[in-house]
């Protein structure tokens, strides 16, 4: 799987949401893409990863 | 040949600039040719622009914003003034965003915030001391108008929700997200870019204290949204906001809003 512009190999079958729990992301303070499309946060859960998907997560960091 | 004079089509039979002064004005004029302003008499051309300014004088309203942005490069200014463009949240980015592009003469401004104006604002935003406990949208509305009377702006003093994102921003061609919360942001970034197929987002993450200003950059993660900013240094305890970095993270935003109303959408 493609992440950020990065191969990362996909271990086993999982979520979304596991990818990004795994990756220490926290998903109030992010922006998924998954194959050009924006992942809306509720279905971080229900989003199946495969070897073909090509990921790009945006975190927000605060200031303003 | 036919020359734009102050805003004006006309057809002038002078050979160089300084002849077209002569012409029409005084001879200690301003002259500006084609978004420069120069000192040594330059041959015209066809359809150049030309602008010549009386020092001291306040020129009536149509001539005015001619000569406003007389130091545009030449056809900018029409393509900026048909721009619609949103800036949520007026704190440190947005409203410094909003000062440069009433600047710049965008034609249209869109500014939300629900907050009002602040003592802990001023070190970094576009605040006065007479603005405090003003609401921000009219505090900040009050100084473009002072900068440029032809920037339509509205302004909405709500706290902008997933629910009511798609309602306060459909119809701009670009959206500032301009909050300080890492929550917030991506709040409206995840929902502008679900719920607004047209909208280009230009966002900011990261540019809390004194770092080196040329780890803030431009970047596009998504075909559609804009990243400002190192993208790692928080605001936090111990790191504060400060002038510099955060103007410059506002500068790196406008910037890329200037080149989208102009067409050009990579970084």
């Amino acid at each position: 799987m493609r992440v950020n512009g990065k191969t990362v190999p996909l271990e086993q079958e999982q979520t979304l949401l596991a990818f990004l729990t795994a990756g220490r992301y926290d998903s109030r303070t992010i922006a998924v893409e998954r194959n050009g499309v924006i992942v809306p946060k509720a279905e971080y859960e229900s989003t199946m990863l495969a070897d073909e998907d090509a990921l790009e997560i945006v975190r927000f960091v605060g200031g303003g | 040949m036919k020359i734009e004079v102050n805003g004006k089509q006309r057809t002038l039979d002078c050979r160089t600039a300084f002849e077209a002064r002569a012409r029409l004005g005084g001879e200690s004029d301003i002259v500006v040719l084609n978004g420069f302003q120069i000192d040594s008499d330059h041959l015209l051309a066809e359809n150049d622009t030309l602008t010549i300014i009386r020092k001291g004088a306040m020129p009536g309203r149509e001539e005015l914003e001619s000569m406003m942005m007389a130091r545009h490069t030449p056809a900018v200014h029409s393509k900026l003034k048909q721009g619609k463009v949103a800036i949520a949240g007026l704190g440190g980015l947005g409203s410094n965003i909003a000062i440069m592009l009433a600047r710049i003469g965008v034609g249209q401004l869109l500014l939300v915030d629900f907050d009002i104006v602040e003592p802990s604002n001023l070190n970094r935003q576009s605040y006065y001391i007479r603005h405090l406990g003003m609401p921000k949208t009219l505090a900040l509305q009050g100084q473009l108008t002072e900068i440029n009377p032809f920037v339509r702006v509205e302004t909405r003093p709500v706290r902008v929700e997933a629910a009511n994102v798609a309602a306060l921003f459909a119809g701009c061609d670009i959206l500032c997200e301009a909050f300080d919360r890492p929550d917030a942001k991506a709040m409206l970034v995840n929902t502008a870019l679900a719920e607004l197929p047209g909208v280009k987002v230009v966002a900011a993450s990261g540019m809390a204290g004194f770092a080196s200003a040329n780890a803030i950059r431009t970047s596009r993660p998504m075909g559609r949204l804009y990243v400002c900013g190192d993208r790692e240094t928080g605001a936090a305890v111990g790191t504060g906001l400060m002038a510099p970095r955060v103007q410059i993270c506002a500068g790196h935003q406008a910037n890329m809003v200037l080149r989208l109303l102009l067409g050009l959408e990579d970084i």
